[in-house]
């Protein structure tokens, strides 16, 4: 008797097939760009990888890009805890459209993002002149690659916390409130352990795209060697003369950071997938 | 603080932090993006429109957004196609390694897009693993339009899988059976009941991958071989704009990319309302 297959399973045939090519389909896209990724670093063996990393450049760009991570991440969080706060613990019109504005910046082309900020503050820009006069870098400086970093990483960790807030309701924070626990001890005591995994989710993969983030900081970060070019820009110029070996190894660097975001996210939807909103979402 | 305590009567909720919150969100979102993209879209209007019109309809521009805008298109139309696939064997099938499987289905959103556009030209060049083998065919991917998709697809994949997994999950299977019972086969109960019970998580998953490709940068430029109007993407003619110091160009095909993205926005939005009228 081969009919013990439910009527909703798929026959065996369909079943192989399917799986074909989502195996095909992933190894092709997927697998196969970060191995090469690898095999190409190590072309030449641990040495050159080694040498390529230790670069004062190479220093000088992963230094920038922490920086830079260093200063926008914690904004974003800060950003992040007072929106989803502001709109999850209280009713007021136009929410839904705050809501909206607050996600325009993954719609946005990071080139955009890039240009809107040469649009302000470069020298044909709005304060160009002023800024020329007072002798005052923000564009091909830290602060331009850092408001660009701020632009692209804007909406993780509120659009994280604002579902799963909304999930939990504001009835915890008006018991700890007419038990007589100020605002800020209510905050520290009570949301904040509610919602510790999925602020730590949003800053995780905030933090991934801060570290990576190409087109945006590449408008306005003016590429010089060493002094503002940040690590994928940094493989963007070794790539670009032809130090394969040298763009690959920092490209590596950044691949394995990739995959740490990538084990650690999976470990956080499988450990506390009760709270966090991305699980719930899916 | 004078919004802040107006919204505050029609509040009735007891917590506390109001205004600091909403006020501080304000602050910073005008700031950082409300601001900044004001800059952008009034440019134009401080310039004469016509020249927008000229930037905008010159041959090079023009090109470049067909590419940009249509290579998205069949980017999104396949990962639609290929995420469906993905997100099915993912819900439905248990096999070896499908937890890693799941994981890796976020490479493209976690991994620097310099590093997945050097990856992928590396890769898709005639002396490449899969460039060496396409090339014996004839067939050229890298420093062709066919580069720009197979970056647009890499780019876009996470957001359909993404989409249409929870709905997958979340689907009962009663109408498949019900499907079954009336003497459906298993294929007709897939294209015929499931298909279009995921049709608005599929388009907002089409749309999402669209958004992505129309505006992806770093992924594109490595593969594209970058050719005035044939291999080259429009948010690479910005830059190419702007290092000529050529603002006005530069911006208005800016504003042309913002229309479309505000456009996608209200696209999901009404998507996102459709599906949960349907729940």
């Amino acid at each position: 008797m081969k009919k013990n297959r439910a009527a909703t399973d798929d026959p065996p045939l369909l079943r192989i097939l399917l799986c074909g090519i989502a195996f095909v389909f992933i190894g092709l896209f997927l697998v196969l760009p970060l191995l090469v990724v690898f095999s190409e670093a190590l072309a030449a063996g641990l040495g050159p990888v080694w040498a390529a990393v230790t670069d004062s450049d190479t220093l000088a760009a992963i230094r920038l890009s922490l920086l830079a991570a260093a200063i926008a991440v914690p904004l974003n969080t800060v950003f992040g805890i007072a929106a989803s706060w502001a709109i999850v613990k209280f009713d007021f019109p136009g929410k839904a459209f705050l809501v909206t504005l607050i996600d325009l910046p993954f719609s946005v082309s990071p080139v955009v993002a890039g240009l809107i900020y040469v649009l302000v503050f470069g020298r044909q820009g709005w304060f160009g002149s002023w800024l020329t006069d007072h002798d005052i870098h923000i564009l091909f400086a830290l602060p331009g690659i850092v408001l660009a970093t701020i632009f692209v990483t804007f909406p993780f960790v509120a659009r994280e916390l604002i579902p799963l807030m909304s999930d939990q309701g504001r009835e915890e924070e008006e018991a700890a409130l007419s038990l007589g626990a100020s605002g800020f001890a209510t905050f520290w005591r009570v949301t904040l352990p509610n919602i510790k995994w999925g602020l730590l989710y949003g800053i995780l993969l905030c933090n991934a795209r801060a570290l990576g983030e190409f087109g945006a900081v590449s408008v306005v970060s003016g590429h010089i060697r060493g002094q503002t070019n940040t690590m994928p820009l940094h493989v963007e110029l070794l790539y670009n003369n032809y130090d394969y070996v040298g763009a690959f190894s920092v490209a590596a660097l950044l691949a394995l950071l990739a995959l740490l975001t990538l084990a650690l996210k999976s470990f956080l939807e499988w450990r506390y997938a009760d709270e966090l909103a991305a699980v719930h979402r899916h | 603080m004078t919004a802040a305590t107006i919204f505050s009567r029609s509040t009735r909720s007891r917590v506390p932090g109001f205004g600091l919150s909403l006020g501080f969100t304000l602050f910073y979102l005008t700031g950082i993006v409300l601001v900044p993209l004001l800059a952008l879209v009034l440019r134009p209007f401080s310039l004469h429109l016509d020249d927008f019109w000229i930037a905008i309809s010159a041959p090079r521009v023009l090109a470049a957004l067909r590419l940009s805008f249509g290579t998205a298109l069949a980017a999104a139309v396949i990962d639609t196609l290929f995420g469906f696939i993905v997100a099915w064997v993912l819900v439905r099938y248990r096999f070896p390694g499908k937890r890693l499987m799941d994981a890796l289905i976020d490479l493209p959103f976690a991994l620097p897009t310099a590093v997945a556009g050097i990856a992928l030209s590396t890769l898709y060049a005639p002396t490449g693993w899969v460039g060496s083998v396409l090339a014996q065919h004839g067939i050229k991917v890298a420093y062709t339009p066919w580069g720009v998709l197979v970056a647009m697809i890499f780019i876009g994949l996470p957001f359909t899988v993404r989409t249409l997994q929870p709905v997958l999950q979340d689907m009962g299977r009663d109408l498949e059976e019900a499907a079954a019972t009336l003497g459906a086969t298993r294929p007709q109960a897939i294209l015929r009941v499931v298909v279009p019970m995921m049709l608005p998580a599929l388009l907002t998953g089409a749309a999402l991958a669209f958004a992505r490709g129309v505006g992806e940068y770093g992924s594109i430029i490595f593969i594209a071989g970058n050719l005035p109007m044939k291999s080259e993407i429009a948010p690479l003619l910005i830059v190419t704009k702007l290092e000529q110091f050529d603002y006005a160009g530069a911006a208005s095909i800016g504003v042309v990319m913002l229309a479309a993205s505000f456009v996608l926005l209200l696209a999901l939005n009404g998507l996102q309302v459709w599906a949960g009228k349907r729940r």
